[in-house]
């Protein structure tokens, strides 16, 4: 079942389906390491729950929602 | 918080075009940001470094030399970045300087413990040039994590050098420049580190052929190939290439046929640029497959840290503890120190005292020298150093240990509220040392909507030169006596402080929906690993670095200051004095404010450094009243209110204190990363305006409730 990356839990596992994301923040979020069937884990949500952390790749990303809502994952 | 002469705009005068004079090899720096860049480049330069801007850019690169058997190696420092792909001026600043700046041999420094993204970086270098060695650095802190690296099959698979080294205790520094020297000057060609879909290479080895004439032996022709193949030719890099080749590459004619090819094969330009950034991906994922071996379960600590410091429930409050603790620590640490430095200093004031008259000086040498100079000298140093001294090396025990990227993440929010970036919070808690320092700590900030808002409001964070005073104000007339004293000092301070803040939000906002209006951009916030601070190192550094640094630049004004000051106290116009004529013309307007004429012209004269602004307040009460026991907050508050100073009088000078305009190293500062003279005047009108129209509503509130006279 695909959801965006925002809607993830804390500790909740999942794998990235697409980057809807254009332009310069298409090619950042590609640079990270976030590509199709990259594995991803979100770590922690802030203190008012935006922006959230995840693990991508061995290294700790903070992304704020609107971000990581152009981000389509399945959770696993 | 990186004060040096550079970050404080020191550097702006001096900045030149550095031609590697004298150096045998010149060496690039490259790496993601928070790899150790800047240990690794420390540890090869040592002191002997200068700052200088790469031609034509704004993004200065530090540079130092490293001398070894006989040679000096000239080592460049490039800006971090994750890529190469130009999406910032720091990448392409680094790119061009890969490209075209004639460096012998690049080195690129990667996390040890995150190889796998630092291999992004590593694979697109390889594309450009082939004299390079990968520093695997961290190699300590991998090791702690049970993290094994087998270097020797990644050297395999890259087909350069590999080096493991722990900068910070600078193993495998020799080792790395042994394999740089080993790659310098040698013809290695071109490897080819990454695989593009057959589609994609067919193309590019045509267009490569076809550019090899006015692009080889100055560019690697397939790294110019895919860039031609990908880019749109509104990016820099078209004029930095017609620059370096004399020719608008991107209109060479073959371009349009292999474009059209691959555009036939269903791949335009946005997919072409997918395909490649994910064959990167893939490729530094294949080789970490190889070489990484990771326990699973290894960052449990971390998690666990971060669940305290960041989550919903204890992150904001435990952010606001470790606020209030270093600056109870600071006051409660300095006090004793301070007291002693000052009896110290001016019993120094007393024998110099003796001195000038036994040699017979005339008193007016002996006003100037001794009363002038000396005297505002000595409290500068009394006030400054020991909460200097404290605080820097506190804060950069929380910076070394991970903490500020922590900050940015739990504030985000607000920032995002008011339409600006959420890594402001880092240029603030650079501002906490230094403002100058915080401007060019904006940098960091892609947006130039939010770089500016960011520059613009970073005065509102008290920095090191006003702590003193907020101090000294605040234990003088807030603090009950007692063993709470330097607790409420502390609580009160982080009020101060936290108004500071509230205000940096709200001038944001209000910037973003007027003069810089605008939506919050795109960002991402990489949260490093924990990690254990090097006490002993951190304190040495912050001392030498920091401590002395920004005790020297305020005692080069201070003493002249003093000169300044004591001529204008005592230098008489129709039998007043020149300090008395100025205070009273800006009294009147003063005592709107709450405060009076001398107090304004002391900011005023602290223009140079916030430092001074206490001591000039004393100095021009002593030249008519007197001071018992300089060391003594209770005789100093006591010659205050001989002049008149009420609480109100205390708040408004500390409302002001926290908002005026910028000393003027920031002005230059903000002068210089703003290339602007109208955001210069804003950046010094916005608090300015703000602080008096705060200090006139409270003072006159306070005397419409009929609470002060």
């Amino acid at each position: 079942m695909t959801t965006v990356m925002t809607n993830l839990q804390e500790g909740q596992l999942a794998r990235v389906v697409s980057i809807l994301a254009t332009g310069s923040m298409r090619r950042r979020l590609l640079d990270l390491g976030l590509i199709e069937g990259t594995p991803v884990e979100c770590i922690q949500k802030s203190p008012a729950g935006d922006p959230i952390a995840f693990a991508v790749r061995g290294a700790t990303i903070a992304l704020r929602s609107e971000d990581s809502s152009d981000i389509l994952v399945t959770p696993v | 918080m990186g004060l040096t002469a550079e970050s404080v705009g020191l550097g702006a005068a001096g900045v030149r075009r550095e031609k590697n004079s004298g150096a045998d090899r010149v060496i690039a720096l490259a790496g993601n940001p928070n790899v150790g860049k800047s240990t690794v480049f420390n540890a090869l330069t040592g002191m002997n470094q200068h700052t200088g801007n790469w031609p034509g850019k704004t993004v200065a690169t530090a540079q130092g030399i490293h001398r070894r058997m006989g040679l000096a190696y000239s080592i460049v420092d490039l800006p971090g970045t994750y890529s190469l792909l130009a999406h910032s001026a720091e990448e392409e600043v680094a790119r061009d300087f890969l490209c075209f700046g004639g460096a012998d041999a690049v080195i690129v420094v990667c996390d040890a413990t995150c190889l796998e993204r630092n291999l992004n970086l590593v694979l697109q270098t390889l594309e450009i040039t082939p004299h390079a060695v990968v520093c695997v650095n961290l190699c300590d802190e991998a090791e702690k994590k049970g993290i094994r690296l087998d270097l020797g099959a990644l050297e395999a698979e890259l087909g350069v050098p590999v080096v493991g080294t722990s900068a910070r205790s600078e193993r495998g520094l020799d080792e790395l420049m042994n394999a740089v020297e080993g790659v310098c000057g040698t013809a290695s060609s071109l490897s080819v580190p990454v695989r593009y879909p057959a589609k994609v290479e067919e193309a590019a080895a045509e267009l490569e052929e076809a550019i090899k004439p006015c692009a080889a032996g100055r560019v690697s022709t397939r790294w110019l190939a895919l860039r031609l193949l990908e880019m749109d030719g509104a990016e820099p890099l078209r004029e930095t290439l017609r620059e370096h080749l004399g020719e608008d590459i991107f209109s060479h004619p073959a371009l349009e046929g292999a474009r059209k090819k691959l555009e036939d094969a269903g791949m335009g330009r946005e997919a072409l640029r997918d395909r490649m950034v994910s064959c990167i991906v893939l490729r530094a994922e294949a080789l970490c497959r190889a070489a990484v071996l990771r326990p699973a379960g290894n960052q449990e600590w971390q998690r666990r840290l971060d669940r305290i410091l960041t989550s919903r429930l204890t992150g904001i409050p435990v952010m606001l503890a470790l606020l209030c603790g270093v600056l109870w620590l600071t006051i409660t640490g300095a006090n004793i120190p301070s007291s002693l430095l000052s009896r110290g200093l001016f019993w120094v004031q007393d024998r110099l005292t003796d001195l000038f008259h036994f040699l017979g000086a005339p008193e007016w040498l002996h006003g100037l020298i001794v009363l002038g100079a000396y005297r505002v000298l000595a409290w500068v140093v009394a006030v400054m150093l020991p909460p200097m001294a404290i605080f820097f090396p506190l804060f950069t025990l929380l910076e070394d240990f991970g903490y500020l990227p922590r900050v940015a993440f739990n504030l985000d929010h607000c920032f995002k509220k008011a339409h600006a970036c959420g890594k402001q919070s880092l240029s603030m808690c650079m501002g906490f040392g230094c403002n100058a320092a915080g401007v060019v700590g904006c940098r960091i900030i892609d947006s130039p909507r939010e770089r500016l808002i960011a520059i613009l409001t970073n005065n509102f964070v008290p920095c090191n030169g006003r702590f003193p005073t907020l101090i000294a104000v605040i234990s003088m007339f807030f603090a009950v006596s007692g063993p709470m004293q330097s607790a409420v000092s502390a609580l009160l301070l982080t009020g101060v402080i936290l108004l500071g803040i509230a205000l940096t939000f709200l001038v944001s906002r209000l910037l973003s929906a007027t003069v810089l209006g605008g939506m919050p951009s795109s960002f991402t916030l990489e949260l490093p690993p924990y990690r254990r601070p090097q006490v002993g190192r951190v304190i040495v550094r912050s001392l030498f670095d920091r401590t002395l640094f920004v005790l020297a630049r305020a005692a080069a004004v201070a003493a002249p200051a003093g000169l300044l000051l004591w001529g204008m106290a005592n230098i008489t116009v129709g039998d007043v004095s020149l300090l008395a004529h100025c205070a009273a013309f800006l009294d009147p307007f003063a005592r709107l404010l709450g405060l009076d004429g001398v107090i304004l012209i002391a900011f005023i004269l602290g223009f140079p450094a916030n430092e001074i602004v206490i001591p000039i307040i004393l100095m021009a009460y002593l030249s008519t009243g007197t001071l018992v026991d300089y060391g003594s907050l209770a005789s100093l508050k006591a010659l205050l209110v001989q002049n008149g100073w009420t609480w109100v009088t205390a708040v408004s000078v500390m409302l002001l204190c926290l908002m005026h305009w910028p000393c003027s190293t920031t002005c230059l500062t903000i002068r210089k990363e703003t290339g602007s003279l109208k955001w210069t005047a804003a950046a010094i009108l916005i608090p300015t305006g703000i602080g008096m129209l705060l200090c006139f509503l409270f003072s006159g509130a306070m005397r419409l409730l009929g609470l002060v006279p």
